[in-house]
């Protein structure tokens, strides 16, 4: 976007794998390119041409509706042909490789592979085998690139920076690819992270990345700027990883009276979707702290950054 | 204006200040408010201590309560008049109830039926997994929140690596003892005395003593990983000791505690199949005492506990192997470890207080286990000397089921206080 023709372009990767070896300058400049998508948005017809005659697929290998119709939009929006597939309706169930699969879907002249899949590095083997773009859209509990770099959109959007900001993330951090995104991107960009949840959801491993670690959510709480409540998932209790809902609200859950103990302006954040009246009162999550839709909508902004940075880097014509 | 109570003249002995001298101890409502060789020259109320032993009330960190749920065998009611009369000012208790305390709601039932009935303090142990069946967390934060001052599945060791790997992690972020009683059951089913020469000749199912070693073994390198505070409930084996002695030295947070039969008992006097000898872990090997008896004279073994298990006559008439295991203990462990420790002169009497009292306060952070100003005046006074028959038609428990009933014994409680008001004292013989 410089007009100084020898200056070397800040992005230059074709892939979006994880935030871990991306720099300051790189994070930032994706969003700085989404908040110039986000006008798009707003435009009485929400479409530019910047992928147009080019064919992105979106291959999820696991369940998803939100992430999957949040990459069809934003590809939509930058003018591209769309290809949906799902392993459901694919040969994958029919023991056709990773890697097999992946070939074959570029073979049909395909720019972009959006991949979501449920075991980690899914993304990373794709790349291996293909030459065309490849977006992570989610590998296991390995990274979720995109909604890192789209919470981090709304959190400099909210406070005007991200540097020197307390940022706290609660809940299965040990099982979430949503935790691991966020904490190397906000590390990246100077928070100070603290991991909250029971020590049998938040390994102390996690220190050896940057994070402060507690179990004391009551404790931390004053010190916020920022809050994002993970999902919790009802089957870690049978995998006597915490005993009960109930006990997990009670030590964890965000409510009406732990808010109060926060500060007035405390962004309470939520990758969705919420477990109403679980990790998230319903009254927090609909309230003026919340930034659960904003994070929604800004992840098409994001997204179509990402889409369209990655095919131009491809192209070479950065 | 509260009412005032002297202890006159008695060797006072505070192990928490290190003092062991004649002293008089003033106590001023339900506090200790001053030690000294004259603290005062009047109060409502003097008792004379001379050739009295002035201690912090003992502290019992593993009793079987037996309530809710088998009220038959003992009730939180006769359980601690059986604890007060043993010189007890608190007991802990185990979650083996019915239902066993394993959620909030048990917990909130011991403390409000014993703040009816008690005659000590109780404080409960909640369970780490739901029915202790080792394979869910039970709700151990809301039972910390409740009054659980440590957890245990007591009565089975946690056999699941993963489960208890994950137990130990989520009780160390509220910094309560985890308690386990150690025993890998694939080596002990239906065994019913220790493994050896006795059990041999008896024809009798055994317990071999590496089922205790081989699940210490495994938890203190568990518990390193996890960070929590680990506590070898009623240790009976030379090898664990030795465990316990080694990750001691290594700086871990590992304690051990000990009954009195195991420092004086064996298993050849399972001999005429006296189901009143049959408990778990099982008597062991002479050996196995000795170790124990080296565990606690060099502070490997910190604690003294009964593990008091009540249960009726006509189920110890079952016969050796069909009997449940375990014996009462609350009113006979004073003058046995007296005999095992004070008399053999492996401890000396400050050191036998501390593990009685000072320490179980501490590891379970609940008060008493001292006889510092301000703190709560539970107080016990002893008479070393005097010499008696334990006699179990006598007892306070429910139930009878000891093997040292007859036994000429030196030592017992005479005056138990608890907050300051007086709630056992002997009659005068």
């Amino acid at each position: 976007m410089s007009d100084v023709v020898a200056e070397k372009p800040v992005w230059t990767r074709k892939h979006l794998l994880t935030l871990n070896d991306l720099s300051p300058e790189e994070i930032l400049y994706v969003l700085d390119t989404a908040e110039s998508f986000k006008e798009v948005s707003t435009r009485s017809i929400k479409k530019v041409p910047a992928l147009r005659g080019r064919v992105v697929v979106t291959a999820f290998f696991e369940d998803s509706t939100r992430t999957r119709m949040s990459f069809t939009l934003a590809a939509q929006r930058l003018s591209a042909d769309i290809l949906d597939f799902s392993a459901k309706i694919s040969s994958a169930s029919k023991g056709e490789s990773l890697r097999d699969t992946a070939r074959n879907i570029e073979a049909m002249g395909v720019d972009i592979i959006i991949v979501r899949h449920s075991s980690a590095g899914a993304a990373y083997d794709i790349t291996q085998a293909v030459d065309c773009c490849v977006i992570n859209a989610g590998d296991g509990q390995h990274a979720h690139p995109t909604q890192g770099l789209l919470d981090l959109f709304t959190i400099r959007e909210s406070k005007g920076r991200i540097d020197g900001l307390n940022v706290a993330i609660a809940g299965d951090i040990a099982h979430s690819r949503v935790a691991r995104s966020d904490l190397r991107g906000l590390i990246k960009l100077g928070a100070n992270v603290t991991l909250v949840g029971p020590p049998t959801l938040v390994p102390r491993s996690f220190e050896k990345l940057g994070a402060h670690i507690t179990s004391d959510f009551d404790a931390i709480l004053p010190k916020m700027d920022v809050i994002n409540m993970l999902r919790i998932q009802q089957e870690r209790i049978t995998s006597s990883v915490f005993p009960s809902i109930r006990e997990y609200i009670r030590l964890f859950g965000m409510n009406a009276d732990r808010l109060k103990r926060c500060k007035p302006d405390v962004l309470i954040m939520h990758p969705g979707p919420v477990n109403r009246g679980k990790e998230l009162a319903a009254d927090v999550a609909d309230g003026p702290n919340s930034s659960i839709l904003r994070q929604v909508t800004n992840g098409l902004a994001v997204r179509m950054a990402v889409l369209f940075l990655c095919q131009q880097a491809a192209a070479g014509n950065t | 204006m509260s009412k005032s109570i002297l202890i006159r003249g008695g060797r006072v002995i505070d192990p928490s200040r290190e003092i062991d001298e004649k002293m008089d101890v003033l106590i001023v409502g339900d506090k200790i408010a001053g030690l000294g060789r004259e603290a005062a020259g009047s109060a409502d109320e003097v008792i004379d201590a001379d050739g009295l032993l002035v201690t912090p009330g003992l502290i019992d960190m593993h009793v079987h309560l037996r309530e809710p749920g088998h009220e038959d065998k003992e009730t939180i009611e006769t359980g601690t008049a059986a604890a007060v009369a043993g010189g007890f000012t608190a007991v802990a208790c185990m979650p083996n109830t019915d239902p066993p305390l394993h959620s909030d709601a048990e917990v909130e039932y011991v403390l409000r039926q014993a703040e009816l009935v008690a005659h000590t303090r109780v404080y409960p142990i909640g369970a780490l997994t739901k029915n202790r069946a080792g394979r869910e967390l039970a709700e151990i934060g809301l039972m910390v929140k409740a009054g659980a001052v440590a957890f245990s599945d007591d009565g089975d060791g946690i056999a699941d690596t993963a489960v208890c790997m994950r137990a130990m992690e989520y009780v160390s972020q509220f910094d309560r003892l985890f308690i386990q009683h150690c025993e890998d059951t694939s080596l002990t089913r239906g065994g019913c005395m220790n493994a050896g020469l006795t059990a041999t000749r008896l024809g009798l199912p055994a317990i071999p003593a590496v089922a205790e070693v081989i699940m210490a073994q495994r938890d203190i390198t568990l518990a390193r990983q996890a960070g929590v505070r680990y506590h070898v409930a009623h240790v009976s084996a030379a090898g664990t000791v030795d465990l316990v002695r080694r990750a001691r030295q290594e700086g871990q947070a590992v304690t051990a505690e000990v009954c009195p039969h195991h420092l004086l008992l064996t298993e050849e006097m399972c001999a005429r199949y006296d189901p009143n000898l049959k408990m778990n872990p099982p008597l062991r090997s002479q050996a196995d005492l000795q170790a124990c008896l080296e565990g606690v004279r060099d502070g490997t073994i910190g604690c003294l506990v009964t593990d008091h298990a009540p249960h009726v006559n006509s189920e110890k008439e079952l016969g050796f192997q069909d009997a449940p295991f375990g014996i009462i203990g609350l009113e006979t462990a004073l003058p046995l470890f007296i005999r095992a420790l004070i008399d053999s002169e492996v401890l000396d009497w400050p050191q036998l207080i501390a593990a009685m009292s000072t320490r179980p306060a501490q590891l379970l952070g609940v008060s008493g286990g001292t006889l510092k100003v301000d703190r709560v005046a539970d107080v016990t006074l002893i008479d070393p000397e005097i010499e008696w028959k334990i006699d179990a038609e006598k007892m306070r428990s429910k139930s009878r089921n000891t093997p040292f009933d007859g036994w000429p014994v030196r030592g017992r409680a005479v005056l138990t206080m608890v907050g300051g008001e007086v709630r056992y004292r002997a009659e005068q013989e």
